[in-house]
C-alpha cells in the first residue's frame, strides 16, 4: 500500500532521511519512535507530500508520487491525516469542520455530508459538540474532530503525527481509543507517537528511527521485549523506566 | 467678532440639493471604489503569497505600482491620460455617462486596492502553515483551500485596518474634486462660492464627512462583532460561538 525505495531527503545541508526503505502492507498499523529529530515527522509527511523528497520514490497503491501526470489532489483525498495541534479551521463549528472537503473535494450534497458528519462525530463519541466551535473544545475533543474531518473523506490510509503530543494526560486516553477502533476495524494507520502502551496493544509492526534511518523494525513482542540494537535499548530504558 | 452665521444658506436656494446629491455621490464612488479595491487587495494579497513565483511577481507589481504613486496623480492620470488611448465609441460614450466619476472610482479604486492588499498579505502570513496543510491533506486544492480557508481566516484578522482603511477611502474620495466629480467637497465649496458662506458650507461638509464615518465605524465594529474567530486575544465572541 505504501513503499519507500531508497527516500533521502534534505533540509539544507540537514540530511534528514537516509535511504529509507519501508513497505506498509493493507489493514497494517505501523507505529513510528524515536527520538526527537530523528525524522519520524518528516517520514510520514512524505507520504502524502506535505514533504517534497531529493532522491528515491515513494509509491502509493503502486502510483508514484515522483510522477508529473499524478492527481496530488486525488491523492491526498485518499490519505487522511491528523496533527500534534489539531489544525481545526477556527471560524468553522466542528460539523462545518469536517463537511467542507467531502462537499467541496466530492461534491458530496450538504445534507449527505452532514449525515456523514453526524455519524461520524457519533463514533469519535461527542454527538454533541456539532455546533461548537474549535477554540471551545478541550484538546481531546478537537483532535477527535480532527480524526472525524480526515475519516469523512473515506480515506483508504490514516497518517497521525504525534495525535496525543499536544493533550493532556487525561485526555490522551479518549484520543487513543478511537485510534485503536480505528486500527480493529483494518485501517492502514502509520503513526509515529511516544505512547509506547498503545504500540504495544495496537501496533502490528514499530519502527524505532534515530539520524534518519530506520534502526530497528519488529512486532512488539521483539520490540519491546528483545531489541537487537544498542541504541533502542537505550531509548527504551529511558521512556519506560517512568 | 462682528461674523453673523447664517446657517440658512445650507437649506435656502440649490443648496439643499446640492448637498443631498454631493453626499449620494460621494457615498456612491466610495461604495464603487471599495467593491473594486476589496476584490483587486484580496486576490493580489492572496497571489503574494502562493507557491507560484510569476503570481507573486505579478501581484508585487500591481501593489507597488499603484501604491507608490499619490492618489491626485492617479486621478488626473485616469481622467486626463487614460480616454484619449480608448476606442473612439468607448470614449464617447464615457463623456455622455460622466467620465470623471468612472475616473475617479477607478483610482480610488486601484489606490486603495494595493493597499488593501498589503493587509491581507498580513492577515494570511499571520496564519500557521500547518493550517494550509491541514487543508490539503483533506484533499482540497490550493484554490479551495485559500477560498474556504486561508482567505476567510485572514480576513476576520484584518477587520480593524480594513476599517481604517475603508475610510480613508471615503474621505479620499474628496480628491476627486480635482477632476470635478460633483461630490460633498465640490458642492460644499459650490455652496461657499455661491453664498460667501465659508464657515456654514465647510462647517456642514465637515459635520457630514463626521457623520457617514463614524457610521461607517459602527458598523465595521459590528462586523467585527458578528465574525470574531473565537479564542482569540481581546474579542468578545459573540452569544453563539
Amino acid at each position: 500500500m505504501i513503499e519507500f525505495q531508497s527516500v533521502n531527503k534534505w533540509y539544507g545541508s540537514l540530511h534528514v532521511l537516509r535511504g529509507i526503505n519501508l513497505r506498509i502492507e493493507k489493514g497494517e498499523v505501523v507505529v513510528v519512535c524515536g527520538p526527537s529529530g530523528s525524522g519520524k515527522s518528516t517520514l510520514i509527511r512524505c507520504i502524502n507530500r506535505l514533504e517534497p523528497i531529493q532522491s528515491g520514490e515513494i509509491l502509493i497503491d503502486g502510483k508514484r508520487l515522483s510522477d508529473p501526470s499524478l492527481d496530488l489532489t486525488a491523492l491526498r483525498a485518499e490519505i487522511g491525516f491528523v496533527f500534534q495541534q489539531f489544525n481545526l479551521y477556527p471560524h468553522l463549528s466542528a460539523m462545518e469542520n469536517i463537511v467542507l472537503a467531502p462537499m467541496k473535494a466530492r461534491k458530496i450534497s450538504r445534507p449527505e455530508a452532514e449525515e456523514i458528519a453526524t455519524r461520524l462525530l457519533e463514533r469519535v463519541g461527542i454527538p454533541d459538540k456539532a455546533a461548537s466551535y474549535p477554540a471551545n473544545l478541550s484538546g481531546g475533543q478537537q483532535q477527535r474532530v480532527a480524526i472525524a474531518r480526515a475519516l469523512a473523506m473515506q480515506p483508504k490510509i490514516m497518517l497521525f503525527d504525534e495525535p496525543t503530543s499536544a493533550l493532556d494526560p487525561e485526555m490522551i486516553n479518549e484520543v487513543l481509543e478511537v485510534m485503536s477502533d480505528l486500527a480493529g476495524e483494518g485501517m492502514t494507520m502509520a503513526v509515529v507517537t511516544h505512547e509506547m502502551g498503545f504500540a504495544r496493544r495496537v501496533a502490528h509492526r514499530i519502527l524505532f528511527m534515530d539520524e534518519g534511518q530506520i534502526i530497528e523494525e519488529g512486532s512488539p513482542q521483539t520490540f519491546f521485549e528483545n531489541p537487537s540494537s544498542p541504541r533502542t535499548k537505550q531509548f527504551l530504558s529511558k521512556i519506560l523506566s517512568h | 467678532m462682528t461674523y453673523q452665521f447664517d446657517w440658512s444658506v445650507l437649506w435656502t436656494g440649490q443648496s439643499g440639493e446640492w448637498l443631498l446629491q454631493g453626499i449620494l455621490t460621494t457615498l456612491g464612488i466610495s461604495t464603487l471604489a471599495w467593491l473594486l479595491a476589496a476584490a483587486l487587495g484580496t486576490v493580489s494579497g492572496a497571489l503574494r503569497t502562493v507557491p507560484f513565483a510569476p503570481l507573486r511577481a505579478l501581484a508585487t507589481c500591481y501593489v507597488e505600482f499603484f501604491r507608490n504613486v499619490p492618489l491626485l496623480v492617479w486621478m488626473f492620470f485616469w481622467y486626463f491620460a487614460v480616454p484619449p488611448l480608448l476606442p473612439g465609441p468607448l470614449q464617447d460614450w464615457l463623456f455622455n455617462h460622466g467620465a470623471e466619476f468612472w475616473a475617479g472610482m477607478f483610482a480610488l479604486g486601484v489606490y486603495h486596492g494595493a493597499r488593501f492588499s498589503e493587509m491581507i498579505r498580513s492577515g494570511i502570513q499571520s496564519i500557521p502553515k500547518t493550517q494550509f496543510e491541514a487543508a490539503l491533506s483533506t484533499g482540497l486544492t490550493t484554490a479551495q483551500t485559500y477560498r474556504f480557508v486561508i482567505i476567510p481566516i485572514a480576513l476576520r484578522l484584518i477587520i480593524p485596518p480594513i476599517a481604517n482603511e475603508s475610510l480613508n477611502l471615503l474621505k479620499n474620495s474628496s480628491v476627486a474634486l480635482t477632476i470635478s466629480v460633483t461630490e460633498l467637497t465640490f458642492q460644499t465649496r459650490q455652496i461657499e462660492t455661491y453664498t460667501a458662506r465659508a464657515f456654514e458650507a465647510l462647517t456642514a461638509g465637515t459635520v457630514i464627512y463626521l457623520a457617514l464615518c463614524l457610521g461607517i465605524a459602527t458598523l465595521m465594529t459590528k462586523i467585527e462583532r458578528r465574525f470574531a474567530l473565537p479564542g482569540m486575544i481581546g474579542r468578545v465572541a459573540s452569544a453563539e460561538h
